[in-house]
């Protein structure tokens, strides 16, 4: 314990686990609670101020030109012909500055830079400034660019070279344990099938937007849709060749980034470059087809799943190798198995990661790296080995149950899949699901899936600063974000809860790296690493108040702006006279990080109706049966599963990119063509809590949930397509086409 | 800046009169026009905006039909309760089509006029010859999933993006406008669109400057059954892989009058009277859906990810004429 009771700044590395969490005692009752987001006002209302909507005297508009070829290079941009356009102000760009990709989540340093060599088409080359958006936008679509255009690799190919020597990317590239081969040659039952996933888009609704204010000092203010400001800062300033004390970045407000906006993307430094440039503040906010096309996608990935099991159904072996996409400059591998490593038993283990080579934008992360297309495969490749096994898919994943890690020798930090499972089968009616196939309802084949969740919880290096006001209110502030997951509200919740405040006492300021650093948004890390700063810096600010209470911390009661303790109640007010005080919280991951093993654990049941004439496949209803420790707000926590949960429908039955293979462009760029789901695709969605602590995570016991709805829903839906029709897709989407041949003659 | 004249137009005549120019267009709702403006798609140099003209009533025609005007929005249509009782594919086609918001905005004269949906038109970077004829096609021998199996040529594989002209091409419509002279036209729909052929880029045979002002729809068929069956990639908001349009009458265990049409499947609502023909007089079965399937798509040609269509089709139209002619 590192508590550093009476200093204004606490820090706590969870090198030990924390079995007392102070919000377990405290009396405001909010933690846990279902209360409504503070910002929901706000942004119903339009007062919540996004990247692109600030006003600023003088503002110049950017508009971004894309590369219209697929690779080569740029010979020259003849900003001539449209600089005499009226309301045109110019045409910048910076050969050696500009980004070629956006940059990955948590990276300190600039991405690839240097545009005069474009490796995908639609890379960022140029901004256009008007004094209007659409002047702007006019110069942009006529600007005349000459380029030497090269032979790229613009189809994905299993036959291509691959690049498997890769640094790790939260797991590493290859990983093996014991003789897959030799499991499998000697095996009663084994699986050796491929599936494989397309390209896809966070299509977040806000697209990416910057806009570049230079102060006089030579300092940088950028507006910006960013889920990570510290760490983005820092990325900008490294792009831009400045200390990273001259960059501020704010983003109060995102409208979603599922990845896309975990570092800074072509936008960003375009419009620095321009602003500087022009000496006027630049806004440039990406068209929808640019979101598309220049910021980042989701590797499309081909994965060999090979599973070796005993007639019994206990694994034997876990075969999971997985080829993605990425620029050959690029090393980041969608790391499909990072959850193969621990969610089953089994002796023998493969799970590898490699690359091919292709000039497509950039693959990197969204929504769960890793999980969201590896559990497809794996959890895909389960319910055919249950079918072999003739096995009830429920019950081969419950025999497969490791009770420890089966790779590394430590336990479980908490896992509660098998209560997930068997919880979720009886309020689904599980034992109603029929024999693959055989369930018809008029024209409609009906069948229900199940598959596990799991996603690797992580905790992020971050800080937060409370201040109790002596008119006994508290302000929150840190760098972290609210990407609409419910920051601003579960932070509010915590100090409340900690201060024994109403809600509507604390305030909550985020997205500004003017407030202490933060790990920000991503990865599911958020709530539990910004909420233990605040719990930490609210832990600091209760023992001054003890002290001044002449009690001991845990005797202490807060509630509703009064403290109470040895028999004495006192206002907050009182008890502070008239000194505001105030504490930083810094929570950093330690050894149990490494003496435990930490995901979230969950269960997926669908059911679908698949239309025997045509293969249209309707989902009816979705179950998602969840633990990931304490959860902090009921309704936000829901709100995140259910978005993960239609994701995950997204994921098996609609979203596809599509690279046209003569040039790598991407075909489908816009919300018409790239679908995702839809309210008719979306039923009705129902999520569960299972309760649960976790001490080995962080002081208020909470694990990650923004990312686990999606993991294994998606497997959840095709494996209720199997169940309703006897056919087996392994080619996501699972749209009717795919289907078509393989259902019954009219 | 991309500028236009703005116009707004008092009257019908005054629209036509506006909209000489060759670069000009009328519009409504602009739930079309604007995206492709945006996209410098559409280049107008002029934009008549018709959407205060008196065209917006639905009224009952002199030979039993109803009269719509071109600026009934979608939305209403859908609703009209003439339209529910008499022309109920029509409803359904409407319905399936767009979302909520923009039904609410589009007009009837206007759905008829959409541009295609096809993902090499909205890319500049990309030849098209719709767009920029003579540049050639990139949906053939690219993408082409959502695109056209049958009227094509080899220089545009397009379909035409509209449910509503599905229901209303099995309807027999007729297009009322309003021509540059004053000359009032009637167009049946059937003679509305043209094929591609080496001209892509015209797509009715409107002249320059010519305006819808109404559609006619002629009186209904008496007792028949109505059914509009859309085939997408999702529930919702999403265009027709296939659709069928079918109306047909049932008189004594026979197919006694039949009209259907089809949509995603072609550049214009696609009607084949030969398949009309081999069903009238029949009692339904099996056999006869597939012979008229067979003749529907007799000239189906696929251009590879868009190959699935012609089952699709085959298959849509057996469920769809099996619940037309089916005892209730």
């Amino acid at each position: 314990m590192m508590f550093g009771f009476g200093e204004d700044n606490v820090t706590l590395t969870m090198d030990k686990p924390q079995p007392v969490s102070r919000l377990d005692t405290t009396v405001q009752g909010l933690v846990g609670t279902g209360v409504e987001r503070v910002d929901g006002p706000a942004k119903v209302s339009g007062r919540a101020t996004y990247a692109a909507e600030y006003r600023i005297d003088d503002v110049a508009y950017g508009v971004l030109v894309g590369a219209g070829i697929g690779k080569g290079k740029v010979v020259s941009i003849d900003a001539d012909a449209v600089k005499s356009l009226p309301g045109v102000i110019d045409v910048v760009t910076d050969y050696d500055t500009f980004i070629r990709v956006s940059q990955q989540g948590g990276e300190t340093e600039a991405p690839t830079q240097g545009v005069r060599d474009v490796e995908y088409f639609g890379e960022i080359v140029a901004i256009v400034l008007g004094e209007t958006y659409e002047a702007a936008r006019d110069a942009a679509l006529r600007l005349p660019i000459d380029y030497e255009t090269e032979e790229g690799v613009f189809a994905f190919s299993m036959e291509a070279e691959r690049d498997g020597d890769l640094p790790p990317n939260n797991t590493p590239a290859q990983s093996a344990q014991g003789d897959v081969e030799a499991a499998m040659a000697k095996a009663a039952v084994t699986i050796d099938a491929t599936y494989t996933t397309p390209s896809q888009n966070s299509a977040a609704m806000e697209p990416h937007a910057s806009l570049a204010m230079w102060g006089e000092d030579g300092s940088l203010t950028l507006y910006g849709a960013y889920q990570m400001p510290t760490s983005d800062a820092q990325q900008l300033a490294d792009a831009l060749g400045l200390s990273k004390s001259k960059v501020r970045i704010v983003s109060r407000y995102i409208g979603g980034g599922f990845g896309s906006k975990l570092g800074i993307a072509p936008e960003s430094v375009a419009a620095a470059v321009a602003a500087k440039r022009l000496g006027r503040p630049v806004k440039a906010v990406m068209m929808r087809q640019q979101v598309f096309d220049a910021t980042v996608r989701r590797s499309n990935t081909s994965q060999r799943m090979r599973l070796a099991a005993t007639a019994d159904g206990r694994l034997t072996a876990i075969g999971h190798e997985t080829t993605a996409s990425n620029l050959s400059t690029e090393d980041y591998f969608e790391p499909a198995g990072i959850s193969t490593h621990f969610l089953y038993a089994g002796e023998n283990r493969l799970i590898s990661h490699d690359l091919v080579r292709v000039n497509w934008l950039l693959s990197g992360s969204m929504r769960a790296p890793g999980e969201a297309v590896g559990l497809l495969g794996l959890e895909c490749a389960m319910d055919e080995l249950a079918e072999a096994l003739a096995l009830d898919p429920i019950e081969l994943r419950i025999r497969n149950d490791p009770g420890r890690d089966p790779e590394k020798d430590v336990p479980f930090s908490s896992r509660a899949l098998k209560e997930a499972l068997r919880h979720g089968a009886d309020h689904f009616g599980w034992d109603r699901r029929q024999a693959a196939g055989t369930r018809r309802e008029g024209d409609w084949l009906v069948g229900m899936g199940v598959a596990s969740a799991a996603r690797a919880n992580i905790l992020m290096k971050g800080s937060a600063k409370v201040a109790l006001d002596p008119d006994g209110t508290a302000t929150v502030t840190s760098a972290m974000t609210d990407i609409g997951t419910g920051s601003y509200t579960i932070l509010a919740q915590i100090a409340a809860d900690m201060l024994g405040l109403p809600l509507d006492r604390v305030r909550v300021e985020l997205g500004d790296t003017n407030h202490v650093p933060s790990g920000g948004s991503g990865g599911s890390w958020g709530a539990a690493s910004s909420g233990s700063a605040v719990y930490l810096a609210a832990q600091a600010l209760r023992a001054k108040l003890a002290k001044a209470m002449g009690v001991e911390e845990e005797e202490l009661t807060l509630k509703d702006g009064q403290a109470i303790g040895a028999n004495r109640q006192v206002a907050l007010a009182e008890l502070l006279d008239g000194k505001p005080i105030e504490a930083v919280g810094t929570i950093d991951k330690g050894a149990q990080e490494k003496l435990t093993t930490q995901a979230s654990y969950g269960a997926h049941f669908a059911e679908v109706a698949v239309d025997v004439v045509t293969g249209e496949v309707r989902v009816r209803r979705m179950l998602g049966v969840f633990a990931a420790g304490r959860i902090l707000n009921q309704q936000t926590a829901r709100s995140q599963c259910l978005g993960g949960m239609t994701f995950g429908i997204g994921g098996a039955l609609h979203e596809e990119l599509m690279h046209d293979a003569r040039t790598g462009k991407l075909v489908n760029r816009d919300l018409a063509e790239y679908h995702v789901p839809v309210n008719a695709d979306v039923p009705d969605l129902e999520v569960i809590f299972l309760p649960e602590r976790d001490i080995h995570a962080n002081p208020i016991h909470a694990k990650g949930i923004g990312e686990l709805g999606i993991c294994g829903a998606g497997a959840a839906v095709a494996n209720a397509i199997y169940n309703a029709t006897g056919v087996r897709i392994r080619d996501f989407p699972i749209t009717l086409d795919k289907l078509l041949p393989h259902l019954p003659a009219m | 800046m991309r500028l236009f004249q703005y116009e707004r137009a008092a009257t019908p005549e005054a629209a036509v009169a506006d909209c000489l120019a060759e670069d000009a267009r009328f519009i409504a709702g602009g739930t079309n026009l604007l995206d492709l403006m945006k996209l410098q798609i559409e280049t107008p140099a002029k934009l008549v905006d018709i959407s205060r003209l008196d065209l917006g009533a639905i009224e009952e025609a002199e030979d039993g039909g109803l009269l719509i005007g071109a600026l009934v929005p979608n939305s209403d249509l859908a609703a009209d309760p003439r339209i529910v009782a008499r022309y109920e594919v029509l409803a359904r086609a409407l319905l399936a089509g767009a979302s909520g918001q923009l039904r609410n905005k589009a007009t009837t004269g206007g759905n008829l006029l959409q541009r295609t949906r096809c993902y090499y038109f909205y890319d500049r970077h990309t030849p098209c010859n719709k767009r920029e004829p003579g540049s050639g096609c990139s949906a053939i021998g690219g993408e082409n999933r959502i695109l056209a199996v049958l009227g094509t040529s080899e220089h545009c594989i397009a379909t035409h993006p509209s449910d509503m002209a599905v229901a209303m091409r099995a309807l027999d419509a007729t297009v009322v406008t309003l021509k540059r002279d004053g000359d009032r036209r009637r167009i049946p729909l059937g003679d509305f669109y043209r094929l591609p052929g080496d001209t892509p880029q015209i797509e009715t045979v409107l002249e320059p400057g010519e305006l819808i002002t109404h559609v006619a729809l002629p009186p209904a068929v008496d007792g028949a059954r109505h059914v509009y069956r859309k085939v997408r990639d999702r529930a919702s908001y999403a265009f027709a892989l296939v659709s069928v349009a079918g109306v047909v009458r049932m008189d004594q265990g026979r197919i006694a009058a039949a009209q259907l049409a089809f949509g995603g499947l072609a550049p214009m609502p696609w009607r084949n009277a030969e398949v009309e023909a081999a069903l009238v007089g029949q009692e339904p079965s099996p056999a006869l859906f597939e012979r008229a399937a067979d003749i529907l798509l007799a000239d189906a040609r696929g251009q590879g990810s868009n190959d699935f269509k012609i089952p699709l089709a085959r298959r849509t139209l057996a469920a769809t004429l099996r619940e037309l002619t089916e005892a209730r």
